[in-house]
């Protein structure tokens, strides 16, 4: 993308040269020790330097929550936005500057609750933006309420009975949505989270991981039975393009696609045979709402990124209708050199005028 | 075309209403008027008033559409108290608007909806063109939708599309009888219709041209009038509604701030006009987006604003509403951010499109916390084009998001007005931040939140190696604008926030007295009531009353040389179109006695309402009593 030169106020940073320190900021962390936001926040800025992209380029927007505290810890342009509407902060940052690097920080009760309606049509225009959704299943800044995530009958402080809500799958809501990349990771695996990371930034166009992230205080161990070490060879499903939906310690199940009942189900590869065991398409959207329907313990759960589409991003679609519009206005085609503005002065004159003597 | 002059009459200003269903072409035809009234050199003023639903059922009371215009040899401040003209295309239109005719005044009647079934649905017991109920107007009752019919009848069109250029008729009428040119409407009806449907060109211009020599031939009219052009300054002009020249103006002060234009908004009726406007200037490089709420709308703004870009959300009192949060997070980061209400009647829903200024109060108090912002209001159609300027100038200059006022009646009457030279506006400056060096030279440690004399802060914007921050919603600590919960830096923040906004009265003009610098009466007023309060107090002033008025630009801070007025008259009478909103904000920071006149009807002040209410207040004054006054005591 080329830069305006209406803001290029400084020579760009070589990129080339950063590292993880370059993106920690002099502001003490002040979330609760143990809490899982620590770790995605040290592979974020594990991640960013790697990027090539100037760090005066990447900015980091959050809405209300523990989570979007995380602009203030990087010391890269930022924002603490208001609860649920970092989505729509960003739609304008990116709009109006397309070559800008734009991180979203956002919680399961920030995008899913009071955000709900700009997080879908985040990802219905398909902005260049990278979305980070921590997923706790809870409401921890406000001290312990059930979240839109929440399991049904989970016992909080606002649900002491038990909640009566149908939690929300983040997935297959951003893949109804129509989103272009969606993929799941979590906060105590860094290597897995550091490669999700990568493949969203490659993403051009809004790029949604839901992060498993434990809040220690209000619903620790939400995410143990299909996060630990021990068992989580058997609980997940790592995803790879092409490659067969194998899971196991020795990589010995895997998932066979019924076609009758248009569900994923787990089989053993010595029976079926490996051939029999689904291929991962991330570009079949079908596939990917199949696959994030799967839930623990009926099945192993996904991990990686689920779908992945390559279609217009809103803001690059917009800048491409704005230098057409003005081509139109030149009458020059579409090849020609993009032809200066008009000043606003043949606006004032145009139309219907008279003289008066 | 040529016409026989033998037998006009001259008057100095003439009202005219147009009003039909909702589906007639009204609006259309009064813009036609307008525009063929203007060019022939009259000053002018004009009020739409139609129906908040799109097509309210046929013939109805709530279907009726209006049109009216004021057009004058001199100047003009209103679109005139009561029309001297009224033409009525069904039994709905004359029930609704007849009230509000001259006495005297003309009345032009489309005969032909006047049979059983509409006389119904208006509401009418029996035919009000028979008997003696229209007595006190003269009445000329014509067939206007047969007449049409038999003009073009041998185009061959089906009823139904025929009789759609039945308000083209009505208006070749008017133009006769005020000796206009129709040329004009004719290229326009060309330009409009020949490529479309080049049927309906030739239906329309046959029909206007018959509407025409009907009024030359039928001898219908004793006489027609004529209206001289007025004395107005030289230049350029064009006609320019309310919502035209806030786009404009936005993107004037877009270019003067030389910033790329970002238009964050949500369809919001009487505001939308302003979206769609933007939307054409695509080749301009004017980004707009029509986000998924009111919310959304402002929050892009803001984004589009912290990037580096004038942002710009519009809306419309329920809208303002939803996006108070948002505001007063721009309040907080302080970044520039225009904020446009195009007022209408409330609460909640309220009247759509109906003209209103009862948001002054939510402008000024509708936010969590102390949350001052700047306030401009637009005073008339194309004042919008300066409003817009000096609300951006001032979010520029103190880094400040600014609301602007405007309202529906603004939004869509219109006049003419001459054409600005863009070269002879002063420019905005607002640099975007560099990064300073110390005298070593080293980096300085960049610091958000210091100041300069404005108390504006420096605007770094992403892109800028070595001035990242963190800006958000949580108290900042002075100058480094890192997050602090300090009690003696929050009392010092939010006082320091107040002070900036008051900062701006450093730059608004001293105020000048219209009419009489001391006396009887001033009249205080703001927004969009401009012209009915400047043309009651030139009338009263006529009269020989001592009235003088002070209209308000800027609603918050409010002029500091204001408070000095109010001393040299013995009354303040403030009129507003709400239940006293600014008259509150008078008497609670000045503590005067002002009297408040007020209308909330979703209808513009008359300007004989406003010398009635004068008269109520003010019993003549005592030779004493002014000797008095002038001596300010």
């Amino acid at each position: 993308m080329t830069p305006n030169p209406l803001y290029q106020i400084m020579p760009a940073s070589d990129p080339s040269q950063l590292d993880k320190k370059d993106f920690q900021s002099d502001q003490d962390i002040r979330w609760c020790p143990g809490c899982g936001d620590y770790s995605i926040l040290k592979q974020v800025q594990s991640v960013l330097p790697t990027l090539g992209v100037p760090k005066e380029d990447i900015v980091v927007v959050s809405g209300i929550g523990c989570s979007s505290r995380f602009p203030y810890y990087m010391n890269t342009f930022g924002l603490h936005t208001i609860h649920g509407r970092a989505p729509a902060v960003v739609s304008g940052i990116k709009s109006l500057r397309p070559e800008l690097s734009v991180w979203m920080i956002t919680g399961d009760g920030d995008a899913l609750s009071i955000g709900g309606n700009h997080l879908i049509h985040l990802l219905r225009r398909n902005m260049d933006i990278k979305v980070l959704l921590f997923n706790n299943r809870i409401y921890g800044l406000t001290k312990g309420q059930y979240s839109p995530t929440s399991e049904q009958g989970k016992r909080t402080k606002s649900t002491p009975l038990g909640s009566l809500e149908e939690p929300f799958n983040p997935l297959r809501l951003a893949l109804a949505a129509g989103a272009s990349f969606v993929a799941r990771s979590v906060d105590v695996d860094p290597k897995h989270l550091q490669t999700t990371l990568k493949a969203a930034a490659a993403h051009k166009g809004t790029a949604l991981i839901e992060i498993f992230q434990n809040c220690n205080i209000f619903n620790d161990g939400a995410f143990e039975p299909v996060t630990q070490r021990k068992t989580r060879a058997d609980r997940q499903v790592v995803l790879q393009a092409g490659e067969p939906l194998l899971f196991g310690a020795k990589r010995e199940r895997g998932l066979v696609l019924n076609h009758q009942k248009l569900c994923f189900e787990t089989a053993l590869v010595e029976e079926v045979g490996l051939d029999a065991i689904y291929k991962h398409q991330p570009e079949n959207q079908v596939a990917a709402q199949l696959l994030a329907e799967l839930s623990f313990p009926e099945s192993p759960i996904p991990m990686g990124v689920l779908h992945q589409v390559q279609r217009p991003s809103y803001d690059q679609a917009m800048s491409e209708q704005l230098d057409y519009a003005r081509r139109l206005y030149a009458k020059v085609d579409a090849e020609a050199e993009l032809p200066p503005k008009p000043s606003v002065q043949s606006l004032l004159d145009s139309g219907e005028t008279w003289l008066v003597q | 075309m040529a016409k026989d002059l033998g037998s006009v009459e001259r008057r100095e200003r003439v009202t005219i209403r147009f009003a039909g269903d909702s589906g007639d072409g009204i609006q259309l035809t009064g813009t036609q008027f307008t525009q063929t009234s203007a060019i022939a050199g009259n000053d002018l003023a004009t009020f739409p008033d139609f129906p908040a639903e799109i097509r309210a059922p046929a013939g109805t009371l709530a279907g009726v559409s209006g049109f009216q215009i004021h057009f004058s040899s001199s100047s003009v401040f209103t679109h005139g108290d009561t029309p001297d003209v009224l033409v009525a295309m069904n039994p709905a239109a004359l029930k609704a608007n007849l009230a509000d005719l001259k006495n005297g005044g003309v009345l032009i009647v489309n005969t032909h909806l006047f049979v059983d079934k509409n006389l119904e649905k208006a509401g009418y017991e029996s035919n009000p063109l028979d008997g003696d109920t229209l007595s006190a107007y003269k009445v000329y009752k014509i067939d206007i939708t047969t007449m049409t019919l038999n003009a073009i009848s041998e185009l061959g069109l089906n009823q139904r599309a025929a009789t759609r250029s039945k308000n083209f008729f009505a208006l070749g009428l008017i133009y006769w009888l005020f000796n206009r040119d129709i040329s004009h409407t004719e290229r326009w009806i060309e330009d409009k219709f020949r490529q479309r449907d080049a049927l309906v060109a030739d239906a329309n211009l046959k029909a206007l041209k018959a509407g025409y020599y009907f009024g030359e031939t039928a001898g219908l009219f004793t006489h027609s009038f004529v209206v001289e052009k007025a004395e107005i300054p030289p230049g350029r002009y064009r006609n320019i509604t309310g919502n035209e020249a806030l786009g404009l103006g936005l993107m004037a002060a877009a270019e003067l701030s030389g910033l790329e234009l970002f238009l964050g908004s949500y369809p919001i009726t009487p505001a939308s006009d302003l979206l769609h406007f933007l939307s054409k200037q695509k080749h301009f490089g004017v980004k707009t987006y029509q986000a998924e709420d009111e919310i959304a709308a402002v929050c892009a703004a803001l984004g589009a604003s912290f990037a580096g870009g004038l942002g710009v959300t519009s809306t419309s009192g329920p809208g303002m509403a939803l996006k108070a949060e948002a505001i007063g997070l721009a309040a907080m980061m302080e970044l520039p951010m225009v904020v446009v209400n195009v007022q209408r009647g409330g609460p909640s829903t309220g009247l759509p499109t109906k003209t209103e200024q009862s948001d002054l109060l939510q402008g000024l108090f509708g936010r969590n916390g102390e949350c001052p912002l700047p306030i401009v209001a637009a005073q008339s159609p194309s004042d919008c084009f300066w409003a817009a300027i000096e609300a951006t100038r001032i979010a520029l200059r103190h880094m400040t998001p600014v609301l602007l006022l405007s309202d529906g009646y603004l939004a869509n009457g219109a006049e003419p007005w001459l054409i600005p030279n863009m070269s002879e506006i002063e420019p905005i400056r607002k640099d975007f931040h560099k990064p300073q060096l110390n005298e070593d030279g080293t980096a300085q440690t960049f610091l958000p939140y210091k100041r300069d004399e404005n108390l504006g802060r420096p605007w770094a914007i992403p892109g800028t190696a070595g001035l990242e921050h963190r800006l958000g919603g949580l108290e900042k600590q002075h100058e480094t604008g890192n997050v602090s919960y300090d009690p003696d830096n929050h009392q010092f923040m939010v006082e320091l926030r107040a002070e900036k906004v008051n900062r701006v009265t450093r730059f608004i003009p001293s105020l000048e007295v219209f009419g009489s610098n001391q006396g009887e009466a001033l009249f205080v007023s703001w927004g969009s009531t401009f012209g009915s309060v400047r043309a009651a107090c030139t009338h009263l002033n006529a009269q020989g009353r001592s009235v003088g008025h002070i209209h308000l630009k800027h609603l918050n801070p409010l002029p500091k040389d204001l408070e000095t007025l109010f001393d040299h008259y013995e009354h303040i009478i403030v009129p507003e179109l709400n239940l006293g909103q600014l008259n509150l904000i008078l008497r609670s920071r000045f503590l005067v006695k002002t009297t408040a006149f007020t209308k909330v009807k979703g209808k513009p002040f008359k300007v004989s309402e406003l010398e009635a209410f004068f008269e109520q207040v003010c019993t003549p004054i005592s030779p004493e009593k002014l000797i008095q006054l002038q001596e300010g005591l």
